[in-house]
């Protein structure tokens, strides 16, 4: 625990220091919050029947999706330790008497948690403050927040198992980077990251969600805003501890191999 | 002219060097483009339109705004770079060289991926062009290329203010990516929606206004007012205050490293 | 060729201290150091003339080769070089000068070297005839025809040394800047440089600056050194002056360090 702590404080230390692009970061986000808000209402007042959920609604979705942005994306991830292994520094790794898949996927979940601490605090507190419907809004009821977080919780599992197996099968290709851009856009878009999944058709909505992809942000962040309740809410928290399940074993399947091959290689 | 080409020769040379890499890169960002698309759409297939602006009008719109950024990614992408030209004494090299700074950090980098995004443009332009129902004159064809031209100059205003902002801080700023990606990604849609607050502030600090909503309002047919097809042109005088920045950065210029 | 008087260049530098508390004092109040690079430095340097200057890390030995090219613009304090102040007048006055960095490339990293050189012949508008002669002239002295049309990332250092210095010197330069040109090379490589920057300097009366920690190189190289410390001049004479005969070069240079406490 006191290692993680330590790591934590060096990156919160790190991005204080950059007082300017700290400041600045919070500005742009703010700024791209209230302009896709801005938008949405726009549509809403066109046509207020059409609009799949309530105003408010959608304003608490896009400002959480602002705060917690670097913490339930696929580009979210941090590649920087991950390059221990084309370092050929992997050696260091495996000598050590832990589990490397464990450390590894503990150590990318909290870099996106310190990533997002520094980020998320000032865009709610600031959001909290604006007006209705633009502003965040508080959630429901308290039993509505902590499902939230339990759903936020198995979102991160769900994005961090992805990430890691992005980056497993993508490290050895020719084109690590455009392959990883590709699988960002696709993630982004099936999230819920482009427009929420309640404005996608009707049909093909149930069909996302039945997909990795929507197991991340799209969940927690229409828990909270309250468009996503009952049986329906029940439903897709399951999705989200399957794929969790899943996603993870099948990133331990592919680590093992990967780390033969890698061992292979250093001969 | 003949020195752009060859740079431009130089650098589709090197790409090709790398050809996996370099499509899977352009087929990112045609889908970067694309899934926009895309949500327009499935936002359309709920709403007829938008402050008045049907799909056809709005997809119009979109094509025209990412057409300038992406040509402006494609030429301009060298002051995007800037930052790390400073850092790795590339700009050092640079002023060893008998030929004008911005020329050549221009030719630092053609990036030839951005015509993914390029193409999901022209589909889009060449469909709305079709499908809008606009008694298409000499002056609206016109004035559309204006738009194109107008955001593409822009655009790389702002990359260049981008980049000489690299000169005062060590860093590059991540707010100027609300004023390039943030316009690309908000003025998909008519600047009007988003309040007359904004769209002032798009007319007269950065004249975003000038390069898309009122010329798109003339060739819709929505303004009668043909001088509305001159604005890009204004716009582009944005330009001027950029270039000070980067002479004021060139001259305060402290060279990093031994 | 070269005159410089009393130039001073100062740079300011955010000063930052470890810690939390720091790193939050930081956000809102920074604390500035002033660092003299150079603090009335002043000599001058005639046509045909190879000088090494030398100095420990920071003393301002990049600096004044950096405003020598035009690359930085100086405080105060004149400097001409060819007639040409550099920063002012810097397109005519690059045309005059090569400058190669040790530590850095300009040379295309993906397309065969070749291809450089000719983008290297558009930027600076050399006339077909006096390209083709120089770069047959450079190819042969340095031996290059084998490794020109290798990609420049394919190379080794010593190789692509040889490449950077013919870059340089492709548009016939009056004065030739060398910042640190034997660093990490190999014995024969080391050699081979020296040896070409010693025929270029008797045949074609090309003005060498040269800085360098490598003390071998001012022995074969520099007739006369300028010594440089904490941003001014600590010496300026021949190396017969500095040597008390008998004793290693290094030793010289170590002993001068220790002298004026740099």
């Amino acid at each position: 625990m006191r290692k993680y702590l330590a790591f934590f404080r060096t990156r919160f230390n790190m991005g204080l220091q950059y007082r300017v692009a700290a400041i600045a970061g919070l500005a742009c986000q703010f700024f791209w919050g209230a302009m896709a808000i801005l938008a949405f209402k726009a549509f809403h007042d066109t046509d207020p029947s059409s609009f799949p959920m309530s105003m408010p609604a959608m304003s608490s979705y896009i400002w959480l999706q602002q705060a917690l942005l670097t913490l339930l994306t696929l580009g979210g991830m941090d590649n920087e330790f991950f390059s221990v292994i084309e370092s050929g520094n992997v050696a260091y790794e495996l000598c050590r008497p832990v589990d490397v898949y464990g450390m590894w996927y503990s150590r990318s979940a909290a870099t996106r948690v310190s990533n997002a601490m520094l980020r998320c605090v000032p865009v709610i507190i600031i959001s909290a403050l604006l007006p209705a419907p633009y502003g965040l809004s508080a959630p429901p009821d308290l039993l509505t927040f902590l499902t939230f977080l339990l759903s936020l919780i198995l979102a991160l599992a769900v994005i961090n198992a992805m990430g890691m197996i992005v980056y497993m099968i993508t490290f050895h290709t020719i084109t690590p980077r455009g392959v990883r851009l590709i699988a960002i856009n696709i993630c982004d878009f099936f999230s819920g990251d482009i427009i929420p999944l309640p404005f996608f058709p009707a049909g093909f909505k149930e069909f996302v969600e039945l997909l990795p992809f929507s197991a991340t942000a799209n969940v927690p962040l229409r828990i909270y805003s309250g468009d996503l309740h009952g049986p329906e809410m029940v439903k897709l928290m399951l999705l989200q501890a399957l794929w969790a399940v899943v996603l993870i074993a099948a990133g331990k399947l592919i680590e093992r191999r990967e780390l033969r091959r890698v061992t292979v290689q250093g001969g | 002219m003949k020195l752009y080409l060859k740079y431009f020769e130089i650098h589709l040379k090197s790409a090709m060097q790398f050809k996996g890499s370099f499509f899977a890169t352009m087929i990112s960002q045609f889908l970067t483009a694309f899934t926009v698309f895309l949500g327009i759409t499935f936002m359309f297939g709920r709403f007829n339109s938008v402050d008045g602006f049907t799909y056809e009008e709005v997809l119009l719109c979109y094509a025209i705004i990412l057409m300038g950024f992406g040509l402006s990614q494609l030429f301009a992408s060298g002051f995007k770079v800037f930052d790390s030209m400073i850092g790795n004494g590339q700009f050092d090299r640079i002023l060893c060289r008998p030929r004008n700074e911005i020329f050549q950090v221009l030719s630092q980098r053609v990036d030839f991926v951005r015509l993914g995004m390029l193409f999901q443009a022209v589909v889009m332009l060449v469909y709305s062009l079709v499908t809008c129902p606009v008694d298409w004159t000499f002056t609206r064809v016109l004035t559309v290329i204006f738009m194109i031209a107008g955001g593409f100059v822009l655009f790389s205003a702002l990359f260049l203010l981008d980049g000489s902002i690299a000169f005062f801080t060590i860093q590059g700023l991540e707010v100027m990516n609300v004023f390039t990606y943030g316009a690309l990604e908000h003025g998909k849609y008519p600047l009007s929606i988003y309040g007359r607050k904004m769209l002032t502030f798009c007319t007269f600090v950065v004249p975003y206004a000038l390069i898309q909503y009122y010329p798109l309002t003339y060739v819709l047919g929505r303004a009668d007012r043909l001088w509305y097809m001159f604005l890009p042109i204004i716009a582009c005088l944005f330009v001027v205050p950029c270039w000070i920045v980067w002479r004021i950065g060139v001259s305060r210029y402290k060279s990093t490293g031994s | 060729m070269i005159e410089v008087k009393a130039l001073r260049k100062t740079f300011k530098v955010a000063r930052r201290e470890a810690g939390f508390s720091e790193a939050v004092k930081a956000l809102f109040h920074r604390e500035y150091e002033y660092i003299h690079a150079l603090d009335e430095v002043s000599f001058s340097i005639g046509g045909g003339e190879m000088v090494g200057y030398i100095g420990p890390n920071g003393a301002g030995k990049s600096s004044t080769i950096k405003i020598l090219s035009g690359i930085l613009t100086p405080d105060s304090g004149v400097c001409t070089v060819g007639g040409r102040t550099p920063w002012k007048e810097r397109r005519a006055h690059v045309k005059e000068i090569g400058v190669v960095f040790g530590q850095r490339s300009q040379l295309w990293w993906d397309v065969p070297v070749i291809d450089s050189f000719e983008l290297l012949k558009e930027i600076y508008s050399i006339p077909d005839s006096v390209y083709s002669k120089n770069l047959s002239e450079l190819t042969e002295t340095l031996d290059l025809p084998k490794i020109i049309k290798t990609p420049a990332r394919q190379l080794s250092l010593g190789q692509r040394m040889r490449c950077e210095i013919a870059a340089s010197l492709l548009h016939d330069p009056k004065v030739l800047f060398l910042d640190e040109p034997t660093i990490g090379l190999d014995a024969v490589s080391k050699l081979a440089v020296r040896d070409f920057i010693k025929r270029r300097n008797q045949e074609h009366g090309t003005t060498v600056i040269l800085t360098t920690h490598d003390m071998q190189d001012i022995e074969a190289l520099a007739s006369r050194i300028i010594l440089i410390g904490k941003g001014k001049i600590l010496l300026d004479g021949t190396l017969d002056d500095i040597r008390r005969g008998g004793e290693h070069i290094d030793e010289t240079v170590a002993e001068l360090y220790k002298k004026f406490d740099v």
